[in-house]
């Protein structure tokens, strides 16, 4: 079977073969533009290959878990993981392998190339789907290109493309994937031009920058921009851009360098360039009939065409939060400014504000200067709350992007690996739980103080004890303020815990060290120093993940303790007359505390479940009488040995866990904090269960399959 | 002889092209029918299959071992009558032991290569059925046996 096509083969009836990009390149190839030379690797090569070694099954097993809509973006990215490690981790048919090595070996050598996908159903005129899947750039010699390929086959069940997967007609048993391998074009100034502005039909658009386009495409280089009258070709305006860096070929790969100085001063077009580029942009709207989106590159006076593809207007809108969901995949470089700011900016301001609140005495406030307390502090739990959504969850995707670089890089049989490295990093919830273990140690200690508290939780325990208790509530909160009982839920908690032998922590040092050795061990030089800030940021990223929420807490609580006051007044008053102004804002807020709630899911079962498929999420297996979780009140009846069920694991609810078998979580996801404290404490956890607390029953005796995903309900 | 060989014949056919059989298991509360991806041993004297530990029908093994499976290759049709074959299978299930685990699962995953991450977890029982005889039931009521030697 010959799956190498060269692209000046290729005619317009090859697009189900050979996909859009490549047929595209040809047409430019054929009219005489000076388009990089390559080849297509047909979609025959990626047919074979899922259907002779299975793969094609085991896409559909994973994606058939669970409906679409019934996925949270987080687990389409998890489940875009596991099926991208699968590509990395199932070799090639031999005979495939070896024909296509073969080919490509003599075909480029040891040529630098450029590794793209080509979809039969993207670059067409109806669906432009830019950047939806992966490409690779400065690849070198064939065994680098053969894994490169099987990247490119794994991004057609991209998350991205999950995300558009009705748009894309996405279909396990059907869709299929070409790729472009192209003679690698080092270029010295790139960018892109539109022969007709997006914005304005009259005008056309020309971007440069320094270096490779690579930069620029995912938003780290900020390019100069021209627009030009798209009738005359004459340049409207032209905006400078900060130049400080450029993307640059470096070993496998590319890197980000600091630009020389004569760069930084100097635009990367000059303006009669900047017409050649528009003149390249129209000549490519000629040929295709329909206005242009060309990538270019110079190399000394050499203009080359890199992708032409039609202008269409956005993929979907915003309305189902798709856009938002894309703009979390961000550059190392993004994310480190990210992490400046939240580091060094905004959880200092939040603690400070979560702590002047604390401070201040609220019993002395008249009714009406309580109202406007309440108000404030409502609006500053709204800043932060929109903080946490621009900034904190955002962050969150460093720990993905690690993730990502470790599995390429490491490729190991399980996709979640990584998380183990990522770990060895401190928690305030662990943090947390070792002090409660402290103090349940004292009472494992103390039998007489035990079995006093056991029969009255409220009990004074005097000593030593006593003290550290109070200090323990005085510095963490475990329950939202105003609700009472918190000092006896924590002793009954507490009391349980002493009843049992102590549950330890995976003590993920020992583990993250190999883990962290063997890593780096696959860099070399310069990109070792890479791979070690990659992995910073990562720990970074996952610590925050666990730590965001209970900063957050803090801020909301001090919201609720006013809030509480205010009740309390209302009540105590008997009537609200000369309060009218504390109820009012108390009616509001109200209102906004009940958005909060969480959703139920759409469709409420009323046959038995006996078997429950989720995700994964935790290793090990577990029976034990189940406990749903409902609200904070029944938090301390977990007992020890039960599974917990609950809609999701927030850090505030950390401290149950230890007590705990084995966790179900409706919410899904592999780095969502339930799975991720589970994994601390190597307990089984299966999340992503639809209806979990609806479905399974306080008492049910239930086992938790952690390394499948399935959580089984005895009768 | 030949009727043996015919009969041996037909069974490879159905089972190599049957992913799927019905598995009959007993419990407290009488029959247990389940469906599972199976695979045979080129000689016929094992079925080999899949499940979960948590499962009823590994529950109603552990105490009693004896099955029935159930192959065939209906396709709903009037037709079936006259063109379909269904095998009954009856015989002794238990888990793969380790010294044999190798080639036994390399001829399962073979015939079911996206079940590999399944029947690797730890909570998977893979079991082999040591086959005791095999029903073929052609044309609607032609009926031949088949006995394993022990």
């Amino acid at each position: 079977m010959n799956v190498l096509i060269p692209l000046q083969r290729l005619a317009a009836s090859d697009l189900p073969k050979a996909g859009g990009k490549a047929v595209a390149l040809a047409r430019m190839m054929q009219a005489g533009l000076c388009v990089p030379d390559g080849v297509a690797v047909a979609t025959a090569a990626y047919d074979q290959y899922v259907s002779d070694t299975g793969l094609r099954s085991r896409v559909l097993l994973e994606l058939g878990r669970k409906r679409f809509e019934d996925m949270r973006w987080e687990e389409m990215w998890d489940a875009a993981l596991r099926i991208r490690n699968l590509f990395l981790t199932t070799p090639l048919p031999a005979a495939l392998r070896d024909d296509l090595s073969q080919g490509l070996a003599a075909r480029f050598g040891t040529t630098p190339v450029v590794v793209r996908s080509s979809a039969p159903s993207e670059d067409t005129a109806a669906t432009s789907f830019a950047g939806l899947h992966e490409s690779y750039v400065n690849v070198v010699g064939a065994d680098a290109i053969l894994d490169h390929i099987s990247l490119v086959w794994a991004s057609l069940w991209s998350d991205r493309a999950l995300l558009y997967r009705q748009e894309l007609g996405l279909d396990v048993q059907q869709s299929t994937m070409a790729v472009v391998v192209q003679e690698l074009v080092a270029g010295e100034r790139s960018g892109v031009a539109f022969s007709r502005s997006p914005t304005d039909p009259a005008q056309a658009v020309v971007e440069a920058v320094h270096g490779l386009n690579e930069g620029m495409v995912d938003g780290t280089v900020e390019p100069d921009r021209w627009v030009l009258d798209r009738q005359t070709g004459r340049v409207l305006t032209h905006r400078p851009a900060e130049r400080e860096k450029a993307v640059v070929p470096c070993g496998q790969g590319t890197r980000l360098e600091p630009l020389a100085p004569p760069q930084r001063a100097e635009p990367p077009l000059a303006e009669t360039e900047v017409g050649t580029v528009f003149g390249l942009a129209r000549r490519a709207e000629g040929h295709f009939g329909a206005p242009q989106d060309v990538e270019w590159t110079y190399r000394g006076e050499r203009l080359s065409l890199l992708q032409s593809r039609a202008i269409t207007t956005d993929v979907g809108d915003d309305e189902d939060g798709r856009r938002w969901y894309l703009s979390l995949t961000r550059s190392f470089e993004n994310l480190t400014q990210l992490r400046q700011r939240i580091e060094g900016e905004l959880l200092p301001a939040m603690d400070a504000e979560a702590a002047e609140m604390a401070e201040q005495d609220l019993a002395t406030l008249t009714d009406d200067a309580l109202a406007d307390e309440i108000e404030r502090r409502r609006a500053i739990h709204q800043k932060w709350h929109d903080v946490y959504w621009s900034d904190f969850i955002p962050f969150a995707h460093g720990a993905r992007l690690f993730g990502q670089v470790y599995n390429d890089t490491v490729r190991p049989t399980d996709p979640f690996e990584f998380t183990r490295l990522l770990a060895a990093t401190e928690m305030t919830s662990l943090a947390r739980n070792r002090e409660l273990g402290r103090l349940a140690a004292m009472l494992r200690s103390d039998p007489a103080l035990a079995q006093t508290l056991a029969a009255d939780a409220a009990a004074d325990a005097g000593g030593p004890f006593e003290a550290t208790l109070s200090d323990f509530l005085a510095r963490y909160s475990v329950m939202p303020a105003g609700q009472s009982g918190e000092r006896e839920g924590v002793v009954r908690l507490l009391c349980e815990m002493a009843a049992h032998p102590p549950t330890a922590e995976r003590g993920h040092e020992a583990d993250g060290a190999d883990l962290r050795t063997s890593f780096l061990a696959h860099f070399e030089g310069a990109e070792r120093q890479q791979a070690e800030d990659l992995l910073d940021l990562g720990r970074a990223s996952y610590r925050l993940r666990d730590n965001d929420n209970i900063h957050l807490q803090a801020v909301e609580d001090e919201w609720l303790r006013a809030a509480s006051e205010g009740k309390r007044r209302l009540a105590a008053s008997g009537n609200a007359e000369g309060k009218v102004r504390l109820a009012d804002v108390l009616r509001e807020d109200e209102a906004a505390t009940d958005d909060t709630a969480a959703q139920p899911d759409a469709e409420a079962h009323t046959a038995k479940s006996r078997q429950i498929l989720g995700q994964p999420a935790g290793p090990g297996v577990a029976t034990g009488a189940a406990r749903v979780l409902e609200g904070p009140d029944n938090l301390f009846d977990v007992q020890a040995g039960e599974i917990v069920v609950c809609d999701a694991i927030d850090p505030n609810m950390t401290f149950v866990v230890p007590l705990s078998a084995g966790i179900v979580e409706r919410r899904g996801g592999m780095l969502i904090h339930g799975a991720i404290i589970a994994r601390e404490y190597g307990l089984p956890c299966v999340t992503g269960v639809p209806d979990a607390t609806t479905r399974i029953h306080t008492g049910d005796t239930v086992t938790v399959d952690g390394y499948l995903g399935i959580v089984t309900v005895a009768s | 002889m030949a009727h043996t060989d015919t009969l041996e014949q037909t069974l490879r056919e159905l089972l190599a092209a049957q992913p799927l059989a019905v598995l009959a298991t007993h419990g407290d509360e009488g029959p247990y029918a389940s469906l599972v991806a199976v695979a045979a041993t080129d000689d016929l004297r094992h079925l080999l299959f899949a499940t979960t530990r948590a499962t009823r029908k590994f529950a109603n093994l552990q105490a009693d071992a004896r099955v029935a499976l159930l192959v065939d290759n209906r396709s709903n049709q009037a037709a079936d009558f006259r063109d379909a074959v269904a095998a009954t299978v009856r015989g002794r299930a238990e888990e793969v032991q380790e010294a044999e685990r190798g080639p036994l699962l390399a001829l399962y995953l073979a015939r079911h290569p996206h079940l590999r991450d399944f029947v690797a977890a730890p909570t998977c029982a893979f079991l082999k059925v040591h086959v005791a005889s095999y029903f073929v039931v052609t044309r609607f009521q032609e009926v031949m046996e088949l006995h394993i030697k022990p």
